[in-house]
């Protein structure tokens, strides 16, 4: 199993608290890999603006570096901002990682004028691109977000000593959100894409356990013809991509998340205020439903934190902390570390039917349950 | 002195052992009682008298002579119209265990007189084909206990449900929801549907204990099975009752029955769980249904609307059908429109190698709510033999080619896709529905499976008893003459079948446990199935394992 830490504050912090909450739940692990999220980016060397998006990933050789380079030439990207990690080079496992990078770019300018539809499509198409071409070079290059304000790391190896490589405790690297998991995907064969959290356009999300429903899922998903539904090297990548179907597909609030995954039964739908509503939609989303013990917390562009469960709460999670500074953590223990100095008999760990949102003014948490009304903007 | 010859010997003449079963009669059992010939339904056995020469002699007064015995025994009868079916109904009255057919393990030659006055073998049953199918090979081996914990069957909450009826796209339900558009109703049943037989092809015992069952499984062990009527109607009361929920009226191409439906539907209490519009039969493809004269008893003319005692074989197509474009809309629609759209409509196939093309018809019509395709190993009342045996296209194949033909347009959670033919045929019944769903089914439809297990139907695959066509079931289940249904008590066919329900259930959950599903059904889970053949691996698109 594997466990999960974000942390969530109005002042950017370094990624390194995050690592050390995943050191403190390090006996539930196997410490076989490191995935970690940052949001809301600041750099010690460069003042970052927010609107340029950031292309995150491992260049495994010079020549693919030099291939990411032209690419982003020719689409018309202007780079702005090249991060170098201070590398302990001696630590890391494997031997073929020429450049960990960080670059922020600006967009093309006859992007100025459009929609925000078209500039998201415009940087998942660049993000898949880039990454076809790393597989069809055999898979000499490997791009994890190309979005503005996030930087996503992966890799094999023990959490805190994958922080030691990129040296991610020296602060040059902060940000207000960052979430990680520790372990490979081992379900499904390794592969550095397999690492959560899951980025699509924006929305990322995590999980610890198994989603045995994830071959039905898939199956549905890929039918969408909708080009950043693939990847899927891991069980839980559906999980992100089912809420950016939720939130960007068909524009339903996020507590519709929650009914999508796990929705209520038939007898509790029959005493839900907006039961008929709810019914018609677990019916239409019904190939969507998770299954198996899982936690997934995510965020979204504008900060917004969230945690939710499985149908039998088969999974722990925790979240802690006070205004202006939240923790979610599959273990306790992760949320002490991260916030040592919170009051802890006021953390609250989410039964099965719980959403919980940190909001992006993080001044306090949302416990929202399934049978609460169901906030219906478009559908009321 | 010239022999003398008692038995007549033609090209037609058969003896006990050119007959398929054998009847062993013991006589020093036997209480000459009598019972196994009055309920033999073929009259192939009698009583008969028998004079037995026995030598004498006495040597010591060089004496030769003969003394005689006469006894009374059971005979069997060598004529095909008195050939034996091996029901056993014979061994079952028996107070003494002195009686019962075995199976003839020659190659009988009765197989080369199924043809008596140019009439070729019909009979009721499946297809003759004994031995473990595709699907009992089937195995689930995708086990979730080593990586996360355990789901338990008896303890755990299982969602065993699944939709019948046409599925909107989530952007387009959205869409009519906000608009107040027409959203196509749904019903959440328990996949395991009683497949369509006939009030006719059926006794009324055996329709009504199943009804029974069904409506005790739904209001008392809150089970939501549905059973569908077949082709032939119901009785009025029930079409006026709270039970029509829970039944699919089934129209086919004879539209029997319909002129009592369509004549109550102003004074029908709820909605019928579905219309089943009957196109094709697993297990005789482009054939219509046969009732034949024998069950054509004075309630059935009545519930029918024909003559007494006359064949009803219903037409191969619907009388409508000019392109199968034409017919499915035109038939859907007027049958939603029927039902004031609140009831889905779904059209039945046999499996073939055409479902495809039916499929993608229905995925462009917003009215259809479903697919049932029948395969080859399913059962019927009456057809002819070599449709049953030879005619037809294994479900397995079929309905994954079909579900992946919607996975590949996205649509898979659009138009449910039911199995139906051969599901159970060796008891394995909720293994094999699971496989099925597993590929991709939504559920599946059990018939001959229900006649076995709920009512104790004596048919086989190798060709036991299968006389359902011409009215005689020693057991009461498809026969229309009171003397025999009778013998079939309604009551208890129902406890049977909410023991088959609740068994099936508590089977479905412990498939589903340990691959870690209690959510959903899991349709389409084909990461979960394996199976030691490369082949139907390949074919099916599962795991090859050994």
């Amino acid at each position: 199993m594997c466990r999960l830490a974000l942390k969530t504050a109005n002042e950017p912090f370094s990624p390194y608290t995050v690592l050390t909450a995943m050191e403190a739940m390090k006996e539930g692990y196997d410490g076989s890999g490191l995935g970690i999220l940052l949001r809301g980016m600041e750099f010690e060397d460069f003042k970052y603006n927010p609107k340029f998006p950031i292309l995150s990933g491992i260049a495994h050789s010079e020549k693919a570096w030099h291939r990411l380079d032209d690419f982003m030439e020719s689409r018309g990207y202007d780079l702005k901002y090249d991060h170098k990690f201070a590398m302990r080079r001696d630590l890391i496992e494997s031997k073929d990682r020429f450049r960990y990078f960080v670059r922020a770019y600006r967009m093309p300018d006859h992007f100025s004028d459009s929609t925000q539809e078209a500039k998201d499509e415009e940087l998942m198409l660049t993000r898949l691109a880039l990454r076809k071409d790393g597989e069809e070079h055999g898979d000499d290059l490997t791009v994890y977000s190309f979005w503005p304000d996030v930087t996503v790391i992966k890799e094999v190896g023990w959490p805190l000593q994958v922080g030691d490589i990129l040296s991610l405790h020296d602060g040059q690297i902060k940000s207000r959100v960052c979430m990680a998991q520790g372990r490979q995907n081992t379900n499904y064969g390794i592969n550095l894409y397999a690492c959560h959290p899951f980025f699509l356009q924006g929305i990322a999300t995590m999980t610890n356990g198994e989603n045995t429903a994830f071959v039905p899922i898939r199956d549905w998903l890929l039918g969408k013809d909708f080009p950043g539904y693939m990847g899927y090297q891991s069980d839980s990548e559906v999980f992100a991509h089912i809420l950016h179907y939720t939130l960007k597909k068909l524009n339903l609030p996020l507590q519709a998340y929650k009914h999508i995954i796990t929705p209520l039964s038939t007898k509790e739908l029959a005493a839900h205020p907006q039961g008929e509503f709810l019914m018609g939609l677990r019916s239409v989303c019904r190939r969507l439903i998770i299954d198996g013990p899982n936690t997934v917390i995510g965020t979204l562009p504008d900060e917004t934190c969230l945690l939710v469960m499985d149908q039998k709460k088969m999974r722990p999670a925790t979240v802690g902390g006070r205004p202006g500074e939240w923790a979610i953590a599959s273990e306790m223990c992760g949320v002490d570390a991260m916030i040592p100095d919170r009051d802890p008999s006021l953390d609250f760990q989410p039964m099965r039917e719980h959403t919980i949102i940190v909001p992006p003014d993080r001044k306090e948490l949302t416990i929202w349950s399934q049978y609460d009304p169901y906030p219906l903007p478009q559908a009321a | 002195m010239v022999s003398v010859r008692p038995v007549s010997v033609t090209p037609g003449s058969l003896t006990y052992s050119d007959i398929p079963w054998i009847i062993e009669h013991r006589e020093d059992r036997c209480t000459l009682c009598g019972h196994c010939t009055s309920v033999c339904p073929k009259n192939s056995i009698y009583l008969a008298h028998r004079r037995q020469r026995m030598p004498k002699l006495d040597i010591a007064n060089k004496n030769r002579g003969n003394e005689y015995r006469t006894f009374t025994g059971i005979r069997q009868k060598t004529t095909m119209a008195n050939a034996c079916i091996g029901c056993g109904m014979c061994s079952m009255v028996c107070p003494n265990e002195a009686i019962g057919p075995v199976p003839n393990t020659n190659e009988h030659r009765s197989l080369f007189f199924h043809n008596q006055k140019g009439e070729p073998r019909k009979r009721g049953g499946r297809r003759n084909a004994p031995g473990p199918t595709l699907l009992d090979r089937i195995l689930f081996d995708r086990i979730s206990m080593l990586t996360d914990p355990a789901l338990d069957a008896g303890r755990h909450e299982f969602n065993v449900t699944t939709t019948l009826g046409r599925v909107l796209a989530p952007e387009e339900f959205l869409k009519r929801t906000v608009s107040g558009g027409w959203i196509p109703p749904t019903r959440e049943i328990f996949p395991f549907v009683i497949g369509s037989m006939s009030f006719g092809a059926l006794s009324p015992n055996m329709w009504l204990g199943l009804l029974q069952g069904v409506a005790y499984c739904n209001e008392i062990l809150g089970i939501p099975v549905v059973m569908c009527t077949g082709e032939g109607g119901c009785p009025p009361w029930v079409l006026r009752s709270k039970y029509l929920k829970y039944l699919v009226l089934q129209i086919a191409s004879g539209y029997f029955g319909w002129d009592e439906i369509i004549r109550a539907i102003p004074e029908m209490q709820c909605d019928p769980a579905a219309i089943e519009i009957k196109y094709g039969q697993g297990a005789k493809p482009g054939d219509g249904g046969l009732l034949m004269w024998f069950k054509v008893s004075k309630m059935i003319a009545r519930l029918r609307g024909v003559p007494e005692g006359v064949d009803l074989p219903s037409p191969p197509v619907h009388q409508t059908l000019y392109s199968i474009e034409e017919s499915v809309m035109k038939m859907i629609q007027t049958l939603s429109m029927a039902f004031n759209h609140k009831v889905p409509v779904y059209p039945k196939i046999s499996a073939s190698t055409s479902s495809k093309s039916v499929l993608n018809n229905l995925v462009r019509n917003p009215y259809a709510g479903g697919l049932v395709i029948d395969g080859i190993d399913g059962g019927t009342g009456a057809a002819y033999n070599v449709s049953m045996d030879a005619t037809g296209h294994p479900i397995a194949s079929n309905v994954r080619e079909c579900y992946l033909d919607l996975v590949a347009q996205g649509k898979q959670n659009e138009i449910p896709i039911f199995a139906a033919g051969g599901i159970g045929k060796n008891g394995n019944v909720a293994q094999n529905g699971m496989a099925l769903i597993m590929l991709g089914a939504s559920g599946v439809h059990i018939g001959k499976y229900v006649m076995q297990a709920a009512a104790g139907c004596l048919g086989s695959e190798k060709n036991r008893c299968n006389v359902c066509n011409v009215g005689i079931c020693p057991k009461g289940i498809t026969s229309q003459n009171p003397k025999l249904y009778r013998r079939l008590d309604p009551d208890l066919v129902a406890e049977r079948v909410a023991d088959i329900i609740l068994s099936i259930q508590t089977e479905a959950k412990k498939i589903m446990a340990p691959l870690g599903r209690s959510q959903s059904l899991p349709i389409g889970m084909s990461d979960a199935l394996g199976i030691n053949d490369k082949d139907a691996a390949d074919r099916l698109q599962i795991k090859y394992v050994c």
